[in-house]
């Protein structure tokens, strides 16, 4: 089931995680950058300093190719649960469907309205009421990430709902709404998620900013400079941040879900007390144990329950619990004779370790561009290697993304909804293998083709440089003519 | 059936009324782009004048698709699992569309603009096409079995004389819609263009439209069920057609506007009122979905509906605010739209 088969199942959950990795590209980057965007802006309408007004529109450029791919790729997931999950949401839809109406009524309609409205107002509002319209976009953005998070949040830890028979089928009933916005595991996502958003935002620009100095294209120091500066900044603290949050929902997940935290860990067996932290093992996923450790002693009790003492539960155990809860009652038949709870633990300890390894990796560069960039000892132009570095780095955070998600939704397997709902029972009766390989074939080649053409026509923003339009505008060229492009 | 699932039913129904009037000057817009356009900066011109809308507009078909899986989820299920294919095209269509948009802008030559002029184009008229296919499908009943699954769909269950038929007056009515808002919002000769087209589709539009109502007496049980609300509707798709068609030979671009728009919203009132209290239609007897089956607890729809009471006069009034925005006409010569 889990694999490469060419099943229904594994193939409808290629297809979920392939078109969900790549909107979640452009979904983080997006809510970090409208919220760097915005502040850029306010700085431009305090100060009056022009070149944050030219940052606030250069930026914001990026951002908006970015949020283009964004919704186009999101515009799949409204439909894809009834698409390839229909039983899903027969199952789910007392619960789940709320908060997706909610985020379109109350996100999607703020961010697509106001984002349409910054985009052509530039010479038309005041700064400050210019700065409102983005600041509503990017309050948007993160009402939506509440609302899927909320729906996210039901699936790995249900809350304020029974099971109850209506219209004929056994369907979850919603029987607290509040319980649901409340669920702990939603707010303990939330920081993690978008405090993460912004450091993304905050790479980037620092990268982009770097190539832009390497490029030392006349008149543009003091614009990539400052965006540096802002972009390392926000990076530095944001993964600092992110880390501390992270610290926070991984609290959260040990006590709902013990066989995902023991899953990232990769660990089989009960540790001993105090806990060691394996950095790197090897994982015989179907032998279920794991050799070949390089551990440090006692950290892992400190990292866990932030004291010296205490052990980790292992994956074997956990099975054994698990099977205790589930195995006769509900999941005898669904899951085979041989009941096994057990996430794909390989994926789980890499995804964990290349996320934790990336938030160390920025925030050290981050400083490091700080520290050589501050204001009375500034050499950060002869460092030509540290530029390089963060320039490559650009890609470093969306990696670090995409490895929490896996750890995120790998973690719940077997289950679609934990302890309710296993994913082989969620899939569409009506789906095929071929209907399913025509779309996960035509969505890849699309999404793959799109994303390709964004970040192209990022770097070709980014060559012409923040004062590209400005120059049109002033010639009052059309900015639309072939003229205008000086080619 | 509880008065709360009637309620839901209609808000589905109303916000797919809504989305057919806003997004169907949209799609008509991006098909004018290769009709009305005489070089590429009148296309980009064209294309501009939804640029601040085409979002908000899109967003409620994203709204409605939440609204039935909050409402009524075992339709939504049963529906875009049924009709995977050509809802897949649809997305598709709206995918490369919606990107257009910002990549034409960035393409730097003449070439790369135009290659996403097309795929502005091509997603303009399919999506559309696909779109009226899927619904006018879904009104002449396919093969569901007891669980709601269209396993055993056919390919002449959505291909046939009523889902084309229907599929081509849907793009023909956009398209007169979109042409209607172009005199609307565009200076000079494309305006006049714009108008001159649409004194030509106004008389192959009203064919289509009283194949399409043809059609639907023969093709589905709409007149046997419900004769008279039926016929009211169809009347006033065709009434309010006429009032377009009206405003066209008199020169007043508002009327035409709020007459094609009527007119696209009232196809959706027909195939709601046709299909209620069904929400899908099996030609296998004895499994329609039915309404009072296929909602939600009284619990969530209690919910849904005071969410719904604050949210949409809200989104009302900045929506609309955003129109009022942008009341300035284009002039695609001296290009003062600037992103």
């Amino acid at each position: 089931m889990y694999g490469l088969g060419l099943t229904i199942v594994g193939l409808a959950r290629f297809q979920f995680a392939m078109t969900t990795v790549f909107h979640f590209f452009f979904v983080p980057f997006s809510i970090g950058m409208g919220f760097v965007v915005a502040i850029m802006e306010t700085i431009y309408a305090v100060k009056k300093d022009e070149v944050y007004r030219t940052m606030a529109k250069f930026w914001g450029k990026i951002f908006l190719l970015s949020f283009a791919v964004g919704i186009v790729t999101g515009i799949i997931q409204e439909f894809q649960f009834g698409m390839n999950w229909s039983e899903y949401s027969r199952f789910m839809g007392d619960v789940f469907g709320a908060p997706l109406a909610i985020e379109a009524l109350l996100a999607f309609f703020i961010e697509s309205v106001f984002i349409g409205i910054w985009m052509f107002t530039w010479d038309r509002f005041k700064p400050g009421w210019h700065a409102v319209m983005i600041w509503m976009t990017s309050i948007g953005t993160m009402l939506s990430a509440i609302w899927i998070l909320a729906a996210n949040s039901f699936m790995q830890h249900p809350t304020g709902f029974t099971i109850a028979v209506m219209g004929g089928r056994t369907r979850i009933k919603l029987t607290s709404f509040g319980d649901v916005v409340a669920n702990p595991q939603l707010w303990r996502v939330f920081p993690h998620l978008i405090i993460a958003a912004i450091m993304t935002a905050g790479v980037v620009i620092a990268g982009m900013s770097a190539y832009g100095l390497l490029r030392k294209k006349k008149g543009e120091n003091h614009f990539f400079k400052t965006s540096l500066r802002y972009g390392l900044w926000v990076g530095l603290v944001g993964a600092l941040l992110t880390i501390v949050a992270g610290d926070f929902q991984t609290q959260q997940m040990l006590k709902d879900q013990p066989m995902k935290f023991a899953a990232t860990e990769g660990i089989y067996k009960t540790t001993k007390d105090p806990a060691p932290w394996t950095v790197i093992e090897t994982i015989d996923a179907k032998g279920h144990k794991a050799s070949h450790q390089v551990e440090i002693p006692k950290v892992l009790s400190l990292l866990t329950y932030h004291k010296t003492t205490g052990s980790v539960k292992g994956m074997n155990e956990i099975n054994k619990e698990l099977n205790n809860e589930y195995g006769n009652k509900k999941f005898g038949t669904q899951m085979g004779s041989e009941l096994d709870f057990y996430p794909p633990a390989k994926t789980l300890f890499w995804s964990f370790r290349i996320m934790t390894a990336i938030a160390f990796i920025i925030l050290i560069f981050d400083f490091l561009g700080l520290l050589f960039s501050r204001k009375n000892k500034d050499t950060i132009e002869n460092k030509r290697w540290l530029l390089h570095c963060l320039g490559i780095g650009i890609w470093v955070p969306f990696i670090g993304n995409s490895a929490g998600w896996f750890v995120t939704e790998f973690g719940r397997y077997p289950w679609i909804v934990y302890g309710l709902f296993t994913i082989s029972q969620a899939v569409s009766p009506s789906s095929t293998v071929g209907s399913l390989l025509f779309s996960n074939i035509l969505y890849f080649l699309l999404f793959a083709f799109l994303g390709g053409v964004m970040v192209w026509y990022s770097r070709q923003t980014l060559h012409q440089g923040p004062y590209f339009e400005e120059k049109d505008s002033k010639q009052n060229v059309n900015p639309f003519a072939k003229e205008a492009f000086g080619k | 059936m509880t008065i709360l699932q009637i309620l839901w039913f209609c808000i589905i129904g109303l916000l797919f009324a809504i989305f057919v009037f806003l997004e169907g000057f949209d799609f008509g817009v991006g098909m004018a782009t290769r009709l009305i356009a005489k070089d590429q900066d009148e296309q980009i011109a064209i294309q501009s004048s939804i640029g601040p809308h085409w979002d908000g507009n899109e967003t409620w078909l994203v709204t409605a698709g939440g609204a039935m899986f909050a409402s009524i989820p075992l339709w939504y299920a049963s529906l875009f699992s049924a009709y995977y294919y050509l809802l897949m095209l649809v997305l598709v269509a709206l995918i490369v569309r919606g990107v257009s948009f910002e990549f034409t802008k960035h393409a730097e030559t003449k070439s790369g603009k135009n290659f996403w002029l097309w795929l502005f184009f091509l997603g303009s008229a399919l999506a559309p096409f696909f779109l009226v296919m899927m619904l006018t499908s879904m009104i002449q009943g396919i093969p569901l079995n007891a669980n709601g699954d269209a396993t055993g769909l056919g390919f002449f269950d959505v291909v046939n004389w009523l889902s084309v038929v229907g599929g081509i007056a849907g793009v023909c009515l956009s398209l007169v819609h979109g042409l209607n808002f172009l005199r609307l919002r565009m200076e000079g000769s494309l305006a006049d263009r714009a108008r001159n087209m649409n004194k030509v589709l106004y008389p192959i539009l009203f064919v289509g439209e009283v194949l399409f109502a043809l059609l639907v007496i023969f093709q589905t049980d709409f007149f046997t069920n419900k004769l008279v609300s039926s016929l009211i509707i169809t009347i006033l798709i065709v009434l309010f057609s006429l009032l377009g068609y009206y405003g066209v030979l008199k020169d007043r671009a508002g009327w035409s506007f709020v007459g094609s728009g009527l007119s696209l919203s009232a196809v959706i009132v027909l195939i709601f009122n046709g299909m209620f209290p069904r929400v899908m239609i099996s030609t296998i007897k004895g499994n329609d979905i039915l309404l009072k089956n296929a909602s939600n607890s009284e619990y969530t729809l209690k919910v849904m509906t005071i969410v719904a009471c604050i949210l949409v006069p809200i989104v009302l009034i900045y929506f609309i605010w955003s129109y009022t925005l942008f009341t300035k006409k284009i002039n695609p010569k001296d290009n003062t739209v600037k992103y």
